[in-house]
């Protein structure tokens, strides 16, 4: 699915992200953990195509091309999804006329036809159901004045509706109480196939109780310096982070 | 003596001493004038359009007081000195080289019908092709002419009307704009060209948006254009003024004027698109637009709503405005101004409250890009007997790059107590993070900047009519190409 290899990236010249390592295959879960500041958010940013960032060594390959530099909205629509850390609000654009565009967008690019207003609102019915989600939302302006759990929750019903092959979560958990997380977890459950891929990123491991990871990575100073299964986060939640940290040589 | 007679007399001896003077000969059968503007220029342009005496004497009286008053300068606009005496004030409308087909005409022009969706008939009307008998422009007028008149709807040009309507013409024209109102509208009352006359009839609905028909017919009505509506009671208008394709026009200076007129439980709703030539990348040409607009809310109850979408001209210095005179009248004005490379607009509105009750709402959204500069510039004013007059001031601006301006300008004179004024303001900038978003759902930059500048304006664009509001959201994108990314 998606293969990193000693992936450097600048942002305003300042490196943060330090030769990372990654391979993601079709039907796994990998959950990026580390402390604040070791550069999990821009990770996401950067497989996504931020133009803040700058990747100054190393390669992406998504689907067998590198895509380091493809700009992000075609890989958008060769299906790499970030459900954003901090949605973003656009007034005065309706969430189902930003959907439909989005849609056809993709469809467009696999070489299929624009989806039917019929086809449209059935698809998004059915997807705001699973998230509970009122389906007035669809009609109000692109997250304006959502709260912050309606706004996590409208990520994940862009990530139902749009079906991409990977799906990069940027602290998806953060700012949610406990049942808008089971929410958002049961629409991430939802979603994930033998086919497609999930990467978290998180800070706390209480996300991990309820969409299960096939793999822990800690990343430290721009590095994955720790990686296992999901029981690294179970420790991670017992010890923090320190004792990893301690095992690097140049961080003491 | 009566002051009538002495004023009386007074006229003749002008017009006879004028025209020993000058020596009234002219051969009317020439297309253009001399470049200039004089008395006798004035009285060549009125003897051209066959127009009554009354009509050249008023033009005289608006060309007397312009001689005597200077251009404004207070506009947040710059430009280079206007010669006045270099331009020509009058030509025929002239016979445009007639194509054969589509394929003479500038490809850049027929991309730019494309984006805008013109169906391909009236796209041949526009760039000049002669058009076969699919599309009469003549046949459609006179269909619509047959159904308006029997309601009794006038709407014919305001030449026409000078001529064949005379004493209402009379009695509107200047009433609401007087001639000596500023430097631009005694102009344009001095030397009008052409225009639009509408009379509604007490009680009557116009049945359709006057529009299809002068989107055609109204390309040539030259740079100094003039419009006067009448609403009488129980009446009601929608007008749409201009054209969404792009005008090539030669003359650099256009000074129009809108007059309206609502009488008790009238509304009247003007709906504007302009697109004129904006000046090339470097700034270079444009059109410089100096409008004059005003409605006034006469009868109790009366409604006057202005929307006008603004992506064209070098300069625009517009401000249309309501006198709401009647109890419980109601003035509108929904904005949108787009301006790009070295576009400078300095436009808004005023709202003269001096009935009871009287209510006004303004959504102004002003989108600059490129080096250019984008003002919005309001008066809300409440006179003493206007009690619980309420306003509503809504000025939020755009920009887009780091090299334009936007500016607010919102004056408020309030001399009732028992007014509500609220004014609300918010610049914002069109953020790589919202264009992120969007690409990050696989929508392009183009298509993402499209998407957020509309529905920025999504508020001015509910209040056009269906058709034209489409329009004028392609128009937006087009106006705003190349400014991000």
């Amino acid at each position: 699915m998606i293969k990193i290899k000693n992936l450097h990236a600048n942002v305003e010249g300042t490196e943060i992200l330090k030769g990372i390592d990654l391979e993601v295959n079709p039907g796994e879960i990998h959950a990026i953990m580390g402390p604040n500041g070791s550069g999990k958010s821009t990770l996401a940013n950067v497989l996504a195509g931020h133009e803040s960032y700058e990747v100054t060594e190393g390669e992406i390959i998504f689907e067998n091309k590198n895509i380091v530099e493809m700009a992000p909205d075609e890989r958008a629509r060769e299906g790499l999804f970030l459900a954003f850390q901090y949605p973003i609000e656009i007034p005065g654009v309706s969430n189902s006329v930003f959907l439909k565009t989005a849609i056809n967008e993709i469809r467009k690019h696999k070489g299929e036809e624009e989806i039917s207003a019929k086809d449209f609102l059935a698809l998004i019915r059915e997807k705001a159901e699973v998230l509970g989600m009122d389906s007035s939302l669809i009609s109000r302006s692109v997250n304006q004045g959502f709260s912050g759990g309606e706004k996590k929750r409208n990520e994940i019903l862009q990530l139902l509706t749009l079906n991409p092959k990977l799906a990069i979560l940027d602290e998806t958990d953060s700012g949610l109480d406990i049942d808008a997380l089971k929410i958002v977890a049961h629409g991430v459950n939802k979603f994930k196939n033998d086919n497609n891929a999930v990467i978290l990123v998180t800070h706390y491991q209480r996300l991990l109780d309820y969409i299960i990871p096939d793999f822990v990575h800690v990343l430290y100073k721009g590095k994955i310096v720790k990686s296992g299964d999901k029981n690294l986060a179970l420790e991670l939640e017992e010890r923090g982070y320190d004792w990893i940290i301690k095992e690097q040589p140049q961080a003491v | 003596m009566s002051e009538e007679i002495r004023e009386d007399i007074k006229l003749i001896e002008d017009h006879t001493s004028q025209e020993y003077k000058y020596g009234f000969v002219t051969d009317i059968e020439e297309d253009e004038f001399p470049k200039g503007l004089n008395e006798d220029i004035i009285r060549k342009i009125s003897a051209k359009k066959n127009e009554p005496e009354w009509m050249t004497e008023w033009r005289l009286k608006a060309y007397r007081h312009w001689l005597t008053i200077k251009e404004p300068n207070w506009a947040k606009i710059h430009h280079e000195k206007i010669d006045y005496q270099n331009l020509r004030y009058y030509a025929a409308p002239k016979k445009k080289p007639e194509l054969e087909s589509l394929d003479q005409v500038d490809p850049e022009l027929l991309a730019t019908f494309e984006k805008l969706g013109i169906p391909l008939e009236e796209q041949k009307i526009l760039s000049g092709v002669a058009v076969d008998a699919v599309f009469d422009s003549v046949s459609v007028a006179t269909t619509f002419k047959s159904t308006l008149a029997e309601k009794g709807i006038i709407f014919c040009s305001i030449s026409e009307a000078i001529r064949e309507h005379s004493e209402l013409v009379k009695k509107y024209m200047g009433s609401v704009v007087p001639q000596t109102d500023n430097y631009f509208a005694a102009l344009n009352s001095a030397v009008f060209s052409d225009g639009s006359f509408v009379y509604i009839p007490k009680g009557v609905r116009c049945p359709m948006e006057l529009s299809t028909y002068f989107r055609i017919n109204a390309m040539d009505t030259g740079q100094f254009e003039r419009t006067l509506i009448i609403a009488e009671d129980d009446s009601y208008v929608s007008y749409l003024e201009g054209c969404t394709a792009p005008m090539r026009d030669t003359n650099q200076l256009h000074a129009a004027i809108v007059e309206l007129v609502a009488h008790e439980n009238a509304e009247i709703k003007y709906s504007t698109v302009q697109n004129w030539f904006p000046g090339d990348k470097q700034g270079k040409g444009g059109i410089y637009n100096f409008v004059t607009k005003r409605g006034i809310c006469k009868g109790n109850n009366s409604k006057i709503s202005w929307t006008q979408v603004e992506t064209g001209s070098s300069i625009t210095w517009k401000y249309p405005s309501c006198i709401l005179q009647g109890d419980n009248s109601v003035g509108e004005f929904y904005s949108v101004a787009v301006t790009n490379n070295y576009q400078q607009a300095d436009t808004g509105t005023k709202m003269i409250h001096l009935g009871k009750n009287t209510k006004s709402t303004i959504i102004s959204k002003g989108i600059s890009a490129g080096r250019s500069n984008n003002s919005y510039r309001g008066l809300v004013k409440v006179g003493k007997n206007a009690s619980n007059a309420r306003n509503f001031s809504q000025c939020d601006s755009m920009l887009m790059g780091d090299q334009c301006g936007a500016h607010t300008f919102p004056y408020l004179e309030i001399d009732n107590s028992s007014a509500t004024v609220e004014h609300e303001a918010t610049t914002s900038k069109v953020g790589e993070d919202q264009i992120f978003y969007l690409n990050q759902r696989g929508i392009s930059t183009e298509d993402a900047v499209n998407m957020i500048v509309n529905g920025f304006c999504k508020e001015v664009f509910n209040n056009l009519p269906m058709e034209f509001a489409v329009e004028a959201q392609k128009l937006l994108a087009i106006s705003l190409e190349g400014s991000v990314g």
